[in-house]
């Protein structure tokens, strides 16, 4: 191949790079400095509300400091905070409660989720209509979503318990929902999953359009079953959609606190106290700061550890 | 000539500056206009007495010409949220009116402007107030004439009863047949049992009805401010009188543990359903509904509920808390009025505290809606005829114990609340353990706070 070069081209070239780095200079930045200058708030407001407070938050797990007895001298405890909240009986059983709440809900959501999504992808005439009504818990604020079911348990009143009662023949002001031991754990399962459920859906349902139906069309051929097609198609293929719900769902359900607090506030007794209500009340209501801040970094890790071991796995999924 | 993209972003960038620029210059301009107008901000809990400030506060805005502003939160947030306005050392607030258990932490924090050198200035003296109030109110440490609030709001639990409903013939008889006695408000906590259990389930003007609301909320004080009203009666003290801390014995001994027993007995015998988390409105709900014959409350609400016109007037009586085997208490309500530490407007808060402070403003507080703790006004003799209730309020206020105001008290609270919501009302263990272990938790607490405890 020849190539044909004009022979005023490499002065062109260089002019126009003349020309492009005088325009830098003139405006006295260049694309880099700019480039800066935009990334530069995000990065300070990063640093004063992430990184610095991590940074503290570390520093004050290893002292005594109490904020309602401030005037006492600041001790440096070493590791007696950790020490003491991983031997406490309590901590370990607002551990296990919390656990169990994030397996049952994100179980079912995914259950619930995955079920949906399924129907939804039919594409049947009235299919939008019916996801946009199925969307409608998960834009609720979570205040408003305790407050109202809070309501829809009240045994006396409540059409929750009116509707139990007609299915089941039981008294309906004979039972309390978030009043009883038995009941209460699967209580906030449940509003929990009503909440969220759609969000699971919405992901699987993103990856149950992403398969291309020419799969479908090669297993119809082939005369498979639609359970065959289920199992070897759908499933595998949407498997990373839903492990990425799960991943989700998990790390916010550990987290949850409002809508528990607004439902229960962690009772009767301590049977729903979340370990995140245990961390509320260490740090705002007890003020032991430098134990708080130390459960804050013992769940910190944990959930970073756990999600990072769930990360791995999510992507030897993917390359399967 | 063509702009550059870079001559373009940096025109923008440099315009968002101006912008930003000139905003807060406009604002900072406008700044010394608004502080033109002086103003106080009062904090205190959202419910019927704080309404009666607002309206005697217009007189001291007519007096003064300084505007008050108030900052009201719902009970069950009042702690978290103004405790942590005082332990950041905030500016929201320049008065505030905080529980009286808040008192030993905001004295040793200096959260509080210490009022001695002011009410000797002013000739406030605290003798001219109920001796109880000054003790839970203003005294850190107690007993001792530091003080460092006002006696605001006095206040103590107590009960409403449905006068209709004892009144009514057939249900006199049936309980003097079923127990014989006349139906009348309880005078101990063994009469108040029986009568919650007549009047659970009954069938009143073809409605359901319960026998008694007690308080149970779990997540900030309710549960323990309605426990220690029986707790108290049956023998339950905080320490030994004579050996300050020393727990061991006297929280969990055989009285209190009976004590707690009654309560969950109570609960579980006579309360409507669901009442697992209830505390001040649920029990106004419950009572304004004519779902019970009997609520446990602050006196506080009680002048909004002999108002109330399907169960106040005649329909509506009241009574002291009843007796225990041991004794005769109840539990302390109330706040003190305090400035500040931080404010900017120190010398218009203590103005405010001045004002408040006078028997007129006191006279007309009490005529309103709130409960006046001076002398000049309650021990007047027509103080008793002044309200149906204020016979009650009188004979509570001589008869009150508060929980601990240790700045540790926080933790002592919820120490308590977990401790007696487990039993009470998750079923979880005995009495007895739930105090042990309660023992055991304060015990750690004040440890922490570097108090010596002894085990025996």
């Amino acid at each position: 191949m020849t190539a044909i070069i004009h022979p005023d081209a490499g002065a062109d070239r260089i002019g126009a790079q003349a020309r492009q780095a005088a325009t830098r200079r003139v405006h006295g930045l260049s694309d880099r400095s700019i480039a800066w200058l935009f990334v530069a708030p995000t990065i300070a407001l990063l640093l004063a509300i992430n990184i610095f407070p991590l940074i503290w938050m570390i520093r004050l797990s290893f002292t005594s400091l109490n904020l309602s007895m401030s005037y006492l001298p600041l001790r440096f405890v070493g590791l007696e905070n950790y020490s003491d909240i991983l031997t406490d009986d309590d901590v370990w059983i607002r551990l296990q409660t919390t656990a169990r709440f994030v397996i049952c809900s994100v179980a079912l959501q995914v259950v619930i989720g995955f079920g949906l999504a399924l129907l939804i992808n039919r594409q049947f005439r009235t299919h939008s209509f019916w996801t946009t009504i199925i969307l409608l818990p998960m834009m609720l604020s979570p205040a408003v979503v305790g407050n109202f079911w809070t309501l829809l348990f009240q045994p006396q009143i409540g059409p929750f318990n009116y509707v139990i009662g007609l299915f089941t023949g039981i008294p309906p002001s004979s039972f309390s929902m978030t009043g009883e031991v038995a009941l209460a754990p699967w209580t906030i399962v449940l509003v929990d999953s009503w909440m969220w459920a759609p969000y699971v859906m919405l992901i699987c349902l993103a990856g149950l359009r992403s398969i291309p139906d020419y799969i479908y069309e090669a297993a119809e051929v082939d005369r498979a079953s639609a359970w065959r097609q289920f199992w070897s198609i759908t499933l595998p293929m949407v498997m990373p959609f839903l492990m990425l719900a799960v991943l989700f769902r998990a790390i916010e359900n550990f987290k949850m606190f409002d809508m528990v607090n607004l439902l229960t506030s962690g009772g009767p007794g301590s049977t729903t106290e979340l370990v995140s209500i245990t961390l509320k009340r260490a740090a705002f209501e007890k003020w032991r700061t430098g134990y708080s801040s130390a459960l804050a970094i013992i769940l910190f890790v944990t959930v970073f550890g756990a999600a990072n071991i769930y990360v791995k796995a999510l992507n030897r999924v993917k390359q399967r | 000539m063509r702009t550059s993209a870079t001559g373009k972003w940096s025109k923008w960038a440099g315009g968002a500056l101006a912008l930003f620029a000139g905003v807060a210059l406009t604002a900072v301009a406008n700044q010394p206009a608004a502080a033109q107008s002086k103003q106080l901000t009062l904090c205190w809990a959202a419910w019927d007495p704080a309404n009666a400030l607002v309206e005697l506060g217009k007189d001291f805005t007519k007096e003064s010409g300084i505007e008050m502003k108030y900052e009201f939160v719902p009970w069950t947030s009042y702690a978290d949220r103004f405790l942590n306005e005082l332990n950041s050392h905030g500016k929201l607030c320049d008065l505030i009116i905080g529980d009286s258990q808040w008192i030993g932490g905001a004295a040793e924090n200096h959260w509080y402007v210490k009022l001695n050198d002011f009410f000797a200035k002013e000739h406030i003296t605290m003798d001219d107030f109920v001796p109880a109030t000054v003790l839970g109110y203003s005294e850190w440490p107690k007993n001792t004439p530091n003080y460092w609030a006002l006696p605001a709001m006095a206040d103590a639990v107590g009960w409403t009863y449905r006068k209709d409903w004892f009144a009514r013939p057939e249900i006199q008889a049936e309980f003097k047949k079923k127990y014989g006695r006349d139906l009348a408000p309880p005078k101990t906590y063994e009469e108040l049992k029986q009568i919650a259990e007549f009047f659970q389930g009954r069938d009143i003007d073809g409605k359901k009805v319960y026998g008694a609301y007690i308080f149970t909320e779990r997540g900030s004080e309710g549960i323990t401010m309605g426990v220690t009203n029986v707790l108290y009666n049956y023998g339950f003290e905080y320490d030994n009188p004579k050996k300050p801390y020393q727990m061991q014995g006297f929280v969990n001994s055989a009285n209190a543990v009976k004590g707690l027993e009654v309560y969950k007995e109570l609960y579980k015998c006579c309360t409507a359903p669901g009442m697992t988390n209830a505390y001040m409105q649920e029990g106004l709900d419950a009572f304004k509904s004519g779902q019970v014959a009997m609520q446990m409350n602050w006196f506080a609400f009680f002048p909004g509920l002999y108002k109330d016109p399907n169960v106040g007037g005649d329909k509506i009586g009241f009574f002291v808390n009843p007796a225990g085997p041991n004794g005769h208490f109840t539990q302390l309500g109330g706040q003190g009025i305090s400035v500040v530490a931080t404010s900017e407007h120190q010398d218009d808060a203590l103005r405010y505290i001045k004002w408040f402070a006078q028997p007129k403003v006191q006279q007309k507080w009490w005529e309103i809606g709130g409960y006046s703790a001076l002398k000049a006004v309650v021990d007047a003799p027509g103080f008793p005829k002044s309200a149906p209730f204020a016979p009650q309020f009188l004979e509570s206020m001589a008869i009150v114990k508060d929980f601990w105001a240790e700045p540790s008290y926080a933790q002592l609270l919820l120490d308590m609340q977990k401790r007696v919501h487990d039993y009470v009302v998750a079923d979880k263990g005995t009495a007895q353990q739930a105090l042990d272990l309660l023992v055991k938790d304060w015990t750690k607490v004040f440890k922490e706070q570097g108090k010596e405890v002894a085990s025996q």
